[in-house]
Order: C-alpha cells, then structure tokens, then sequence
C-alpha cells in the first residue's frame, strides 16, 4: 500500500504539472490567436482532463494512507508516529490529518476536490473555468512537491518495524478532532477557488462582474466552513484543554482568524463591486490576501517560526511556504500591475452617510482587526529581530487592543443595514437610527441597574465595560435589523393579508441574500453576548473527599465517589460529583483525567452542566500526592452556551443567503391578493 | 462654545476619576497579576490558568506572586522582578517599555490612519463627482423609480 500510495502522489503531480503547463499554453494561444498543431480549445480540454485524474490520483494516496492507518501498518513511519492498535477506528481515520504529511495530504486532497467540482462544472463558462483551473493547478504542484519531496506520508521505517504504534496525540482523541481540522481546511483551501477566479479574470480581463456571480456560493460556502472550523476549535478548546476558556490567541488559533477576516471584508465589499461595479481592486486584492493569510497561516502552524500550544506538527518545511508565498503574492502584484486599468471604478462614493461608505468603514475595521492579529502574532520575531529577546503576545494584548476593534464592528453591523445606497439624508438617519440608539441606551441603564457598573471593578480589568458595550451595542443591533424585518414583512402582510412570520418569511425568500445576511448579523450578535459573558467567570478548587462539597455560584458540588478505571487505550482517574442547586440534585458529573500508553501523555476530559445562563464547568485536576484525594476545579462561565446558538445561527444565515431567491411570479402565485390588487401590483409593493 | 468646551474637559475628568477608583486588594491583584503572566514550563498558558498535572514550575511562580503581594510590592515592581526573573516571556503581554510600545501603539494608529484615510478619499470621490442631469419629477416616474429601487436593492 505504501508504493501504491506513493505512486498516487507521484502520478497526481505529474497529471498537475501537464494541467499547468498545457493550460497555460492553451490559455497563452486562445489570447494571442497563435496556432499550434493541436487547437488550443483541445489542448485546454485534456489539461482539463488532467485535473480531474489528479483528483483520483490524491484521493488514491489518501485512500491509501487511511487504510495503512486501519491495517495498522506500522511499516510506513506517518502511522508509526500518529496511530497504535488500540486507537478507535474513527481516530484512525483522524490519523490523516494528525500529524505534518497527513494533513497536507488532506490540503492536497482537498484542493484536488475543489478542483474536480469546478472542472466538471466547466460550463458555467469554459475560458474563465479553464484560467483557473490551470491556476489551481499551480497551487496544486506546490503542494504535491511538498508530498513527494518534502514531507512524504508513505516514508517507510528503516530497521525493525514496531510491534504498536507511537500513538495519537491525546488531545487529538475527542470526537471533534474528527471534524474540526476538516472543516478548518475546508474553509483554508476553499479560498483557493475564488483567489483563482479573481486572478484568472484579471489575467483574461473578464468583462463585467460575473466572476464574482460564480464565486459568490464558492465564497460563501468556504467561508462558512471555515467559521464552522473555528468555532469548533474553540468548542473543542473548552471541552478538552480544561483551562476554563475556548479562545487563548494562540498563534494557531490566529492564523485561522485572519482570512476568516479579510474573507468576511470580502464578502461584504463585493457586493458593491455587484451592485455599483465599485471597489474592483480592493476585491481583487482582498481574496489575494485573504489567500495569502491561508497560506501564511499554515506556515505559522508548520515552521515553528512562532511558538503555539497548537504547533504538534512543526518541521522544517517553512522554507517551502516562503518561497510559495514569495511566487503567489509577485505573481499576484505582476498581474495587477499589467492589467490595473481594468479595474477602473465605474461609481464613486457620494456621500459618507450610504451603505457604500459603511461597508467601507465595515471593511477597513475587519482589515484593521487582521492586522492587529497578524501584528500581534508576528511581534514576538519583530521584537527578537529588533531588541534581541523575544516577548510573549497573549491575551491581555488582544483584549485591550482587538475588542475595541471588534466592539467598534459591532457597532457597523448595526448601523449598517439602515443607511441607504449612495447617500441617506439625515431625516432618514434620525428615523431609522432613533429606536435602535434608544434600545442600546435602555439596555445599558438596566444592566447598570443589574449590577454591571464597569467603574466597582475597574482594578479587574476593562472586561465589564466592554461587556456593557457589547451587549448595548447588541441590542442595536438586533433592533436595527429587527426593524429592517418587521418594516418590510409589515408590507407584506398589508397587502397579502398573510400574519406576521409569514410575511417574514415571505420576505426572506423575496432576498434570501439581504435577510440571509442580516440573520448571520443575528448570530454574531448572540456571539458576542456569549463572548461578553467572560468578564464575570468565576473559579474556585478544592479537595474533594467523599461526601464532602463544595460551592460554586447557586450550585453545590457533593463527591460521591472517585475511582479510577483503565482499557486498551488509556488509564483514567475520575470523580462522581452530583450537583445541588438549593436542595434539589440537578445533575451528576463525572470529570476525568486521562493517561494515554501508547504517547505516555495525560488530558483533561471536562465535565459541562450547560444552561443558558451559565455553564458549570467542572475539572479533575489530579489528586493530592499527600492525601491522595481528588482535587476538583470549578468554573462559572456566563453565557457560554449563547456562543455555540449564536455560531448555529450564523449557519442558518449562511444556509438561507446560499438558497435562490423567490423569484417575483412564484411569490405573487403564493399570495393571497386583495380583490382589486393584481398580484404584479403586490409584488412592486412588497419587500425592501 | 467656551462653555461647552470647559464642560467637556470636566466630563473628562469625571470619567477619568470614575474608572480610576475602585479596590485593588491582594485577591484582586493576585487574580489580575496571575492573568498578566505565563506559565514558563512552556505550555503557554496564563499562569493562573495552566492546568498541568504536576507543572513544575506555574506553583512556585504563584507562591512567589503570593509572596510579594503579601511583601508589599507594587503591580510594575512585581512584573519587573518576574521579568528579570524569567526573561521577558513570562509576561503575557509587552510592557509599555521602549520598543515594546510600538507593539501597543502600531494597531490603533493603523486604524486611525485608516479612518482618516477612508473620510478624506470619500469627501475628494464626493467633489469629483459629477452633477446629475435632474430628473423628471412626474409621478409615474417616482413611482417607477422607487419600484426600481425596491427590486434591486440587497
């Protein structure tokens, strides 16, 4: 299996290389109108082709490595490192991207999908498909030279071959661990698709914006991915590192917030290039960067130039990534340099009250959140470069420095969705501004009211007051855009006679992308009230013996038992703690700490009682070597459970903008008309 | 407008004076201090939030936080002495100190660069752009126009 697996990669790079190099040819001939033997419209077809076999050739190599990873095949060294006999089939499967070569086998297979999906839908328009599948082929050799080259998954183990494997790294073998880097990736490499598009119709000067109709549910999909990725990183980080967070601005975790930035910026500015043809260069140079960060984020992860808790797969392959870089972002600069004219703005902004000017300022605050991100990240080498040591950049510099940032979007978002196109005057400002400015006033004074006075506490930190902020600016938010539904289904229902919800609906269907869009706004809203909960975390540890308990907030924690218990994979030593809240048992949790064979490495399974207000959050910390009795650490994190609902309905969101819309004929069929009123008439009446 | 003036300095001074208050006891500052440094067994954690079992080194760094508290010693003096202690890594985040304020002050003056940037870009597309021919103000027309709006509009 593993020459059967090498020859895959071998043959996938071969199978590249011509997609590239006759691409490009034929690519080179249909612009120019030179003939070869071959017409270069057969030429592009079999570089087509090409691609497509590459797809089967990775899946083959990954094929290939997953079934080593189940026969157990320790001969090839990948599986040696990343799997043993007792792992459980699932995290085998996990074994793919566990380690440095599987997870760029995973990129290459994924790129080669994206790849295959795009080249088979080579239809929706042949020359701009065939630009950047040939693109994509390029982006395809870099990483199939760093398989076969580089970082080889099928290397073979030299000598005496083990009886059992090294083991997975325990803090991989949590059921999220089987999703989550796929998701990530997914939303890493699917920005691939739209950099290719952007760059191929820039190289074709491709009339119009259709390449951003094509790219748009390419976008929209990658970038749900990757926000799914994140968020279950972040889940995954609360249920299993046990430090009572799920965001620490690692380097790793950063490198994966900043095209999700610059990807969210994309989003938002292209629809003025849709509907205005405005801002074409900064699009163009937004998905070059946003692909760049991509790549820029894997080398942070790989090359061990910055240090990360994430960092378990570093190796000597940054060189490769620079020199990627260094070619993307000159062919990137090249490209537009030669054909920049095309970019030409057909509109100009007319007024700095319009939609135009706050999807800019929406814009220039997330670009401006990515580098305080990327700064943040790469100050530590900046500053051994500069003075000579390094320093750390955590935690207390992104809270002062980006949730201000973040706080200041936040506030975007709200004001946002009630300006209008080109200019707003100012009795239209003072009409839709008014309840919403009203709403975050009222929240506030209640929270104040409630206890959240950030000057009792300022010695703690700013945490209340950008809390305050948060949820004031929240409630801004949800008024704004709640209005913006109820204003239009409020239409509707006057002129169908349908109620309320189902006018909304209605409404949502009219312009899935508008009120899509506004329902992911919705979410982030429900995120940040979520995130704004961490200024009032509370902890607390104690030795536990049996019978005896502890408080935590309205709760109390009574041991009944601790034991320990061991199977093929890993010993455990846990506690049975049932949770009183007053006199009544809510609950019975079980915290664990977990010593793994095979990598000889202990973790932390948490034990999580969720609600809606709060999540207890319950560690077994070890025991006490002197008593030896269970030493249990207690948090009460505040709304944490509003971040996971708030990310669901950011998918929702996401889910509703990627549906058609309703198209006019169909909606006015399902419109119960008032006698009198065509359905035509209705129609222009409805919606937004 | 003098008068608007001296009563904007005076909130200034309010608010100032408003979040500057408030106790700072041992538990406070211990919690806070614990969160303003890193565990240096090199898990990279925060110091009150590394959670090894059997770290070697995040329990003295906090008995040793514990301790100068209890000593008396100021927040800088505390920082400055774990620094020198362990290398500049042990904080979380650079001290507003030399070359490490570049850190601090490069993100907020990007944004503002930008922000500046972005009004006066807008205000110059606003100048250059031409005047309208103005339209027919017929009803049909606005009613038409509005349709228009309504359709197209995301």
């Amino acid at each position: 299996m593993p020459a059967f697996g090498s020859f895959a990669l071998l043959l996938a790079l071969a199978l590249s290389g011509y997609n590239l190099f006759a691409g490009a040819i034929a690519l080179r001939q249909l612009a120019t109108g030179a003939r070869g033997r071959v017409s270069p419209e057969r030429l592009a077809e079999t570089a087509r082709r090409a691609g497509i076999g590459s797809f089967f050739a990775v899946t083959c190599a990954a094929f290939a490595l997953v079934w080593a990873a189940f026969t157990n095949d320790f001969s090839v060294s990948y599986i040696l490192h990343h799997s043993n006999r007792a792992l459980p089939g699932p995290y085998k499967f996990a074994a793919l991207w566990s380690g440095q070569e599987g997870s760029l086998l995973l990129w290459a297979w994924l790129l080669a999908a994206y790849g295959f999906v795009l080249r088979v839908r080579h239809k929706v328009d042949v020359k701009l498909t065939a630009y950047a599948s040939t693109i994509l082929a390029g982006i395809q050799i870099f990483f199939l030279l760093l398989l076969n080259f580089a970082a080889p998954p099928f290397s073979l183990v030299a000598g005496r071959i083990p009886q059992d494997g090294f083991g997975l790294n325990p803090l991989l073998q949590y059921p999220e661990m089987v999703i989550h880097p796929p998701m990530l990736y997914l939303g890493y490499v699917g920005f691939s698709v739209p950099f290719a598009f952007a760059l191929g119709a820039l190289m074709m000067r491709y009339p119009g914006e259709k390449w951003i109709h094509i790219t748009r549910r390419w976008t929209m999909v990658t970038w749900l991915f990757l926000t799914c990725g994140i968020f279950l990183g972040a889940h995954w980080a609360y249920s299993v590192l046990g430090w009572g967070g799920y965001w620490g601005w690692d380097p790793v975790e950063n490198a994966s917030l900043m095209p999700w930035l610059t990807g969210t910026a994309f989003l938002h500015s292209v629809m003025m290039q849709e509907k205005r043809g405005m801002m074409k260069s900064w699009n163009v140079w937004l998905i070059f960067s946003t692909f760049a960060l991509s790549i820029l984020g894997t080398l942070l992860t790989r090359s061990g130039l910055v240090s990360s808790v994430h960092a378990f797969a570093e190796s000597a392959i940054g060189a490769w990534f620079w020199t990627f870089l260094v070619i993307v972002l000159a062919v990137c600069l090249f490209t537009f340099i030669l054909q920049r004219d095309h970019l030409k703005s057909e509109h100009k902004l007319e007024s700095l009250v319009s939609r135009e000017s706050s999807f800019l300022f929406n814009n220039l605050v997330l670009l401006a959140a990515c580098f305080t991100v990327l700064w943040g990240t790469l100050f530590p080498v900046i500053s051994e470069y500069v003075q000579g040591n390094k320093v750390t950049v955590g935690a207390p510099f992104y809270n002062r420095v980006a949730v201000p940032i973040g706080l200041f979007l936040l506030f975007l978002t709200g004001i946002g969705p009630i300006l209008a196109w080109r200019s707003t005057s100012f009795k239209s400002v003072r009409k839709n501004f008014i309840l919403p400015v009203v709403s975050a006033v009222v929240t506030a004074i209640v929270l104040i009211a409630c206890g959240v006075r950030p000057w009792q506490n300022w010695s703690e930190g700013q945490g209340s007051l950008y809390s305050l902020m948060a949820w004031s600016l929240g409630a801004l938010v949800v008024t704004a855009v709640g209005s913006e539904f109820l204003r239009g289904a409020g239409v509707i229902s006057r002129h169908t006679g349908q109620n309320l919800f189902a006018s909304m609906i209605q409404l949502t269907r009219r312009n899935t992308r508008r009120y899509g869009g506004y329902i992911v706004h919705f979410g982030v809203v429900v995120i940040f009230i979520g995130l704004a909960g961490s200024a009032f975390n509370q902890s607390t540890e104690q030795e536990l013996n049996f019978k005896q308990s502890m408080k935590m907030g309205p709760y109390r924690l009574v041991c009944q038992d601790y034991s320990q218990d061991s199977n093929l994979n890993y010993d455990t030593e846990y506690a049975i703690l049932d949770v009183y809240r007053g006199d009544k048992k809510i609950t019975q949790l079980a915290p664990e700490k977990r010593f793994y064979q095979a990598s000889q490495t202990t973790s932390t399974i948490v034990a999580n009682h969720s609600t809606l207000a709060w999540d207890l959050y319950v560690i077994y910390a070890g025991k006490n070597p002197d008593t030896g009795q269970p030493i249990i650490k207690v948090f009460l994190n505040p709304l944490v459970a509003w971040i996971w609902i708030g990310v669901l309905i950011v998918i929702a969101g996401t889910f509703v903008a990627l549906t058609p819309n309703m198209t006019a004929a169909f909606a006015a069929s399902r419109s119960r008309v008032p006698v009198g009123e065509t359905p035509a008439m209705a129609m222009s009446k409805g919606g937004d | 407008m003098r008068l608007l003036f001296r009563f904007s300095q005076l909130g200034l001074v309010v608010l100032l004076a408003i979040f500057t208050m408030g106790s700072a006891d041992n538990a406070v500052r211990y919690n806070d201090l614990g969160h303003k440094m890193m565990c240096v067994c090199g898990c990279g954690q925060i110091l009150i939030e590394c959670n090894h079992l059997g770290c070697p080194d995040s329990d003295r760094e906090l008995s040793e936080l514990r301790a100068a508290l209890s000593h008396g010693d100021g927040d800088t003096t505390i920082l400055e002495s774990f620094q020198a202690k362990y290398g500049p890594t042990v904080l979380a985040a650079p001290m507003l100190t030399k070359f490490n304020l570049v850190a601090w002050f490069v993100p907020p003056v990007v944004l503002l660069i930008g922000i500046v940037a972005t009004i006066a870009l807008v205000r110059k597309w606003k100048l250059r752009t031409v005047e309208m021919p103005a339209v027919p103000t017929t009803t049909a027309f606005q009613a038409a126009r509005e349709r228009i709006r309504k359709e197209t509009e995301f």
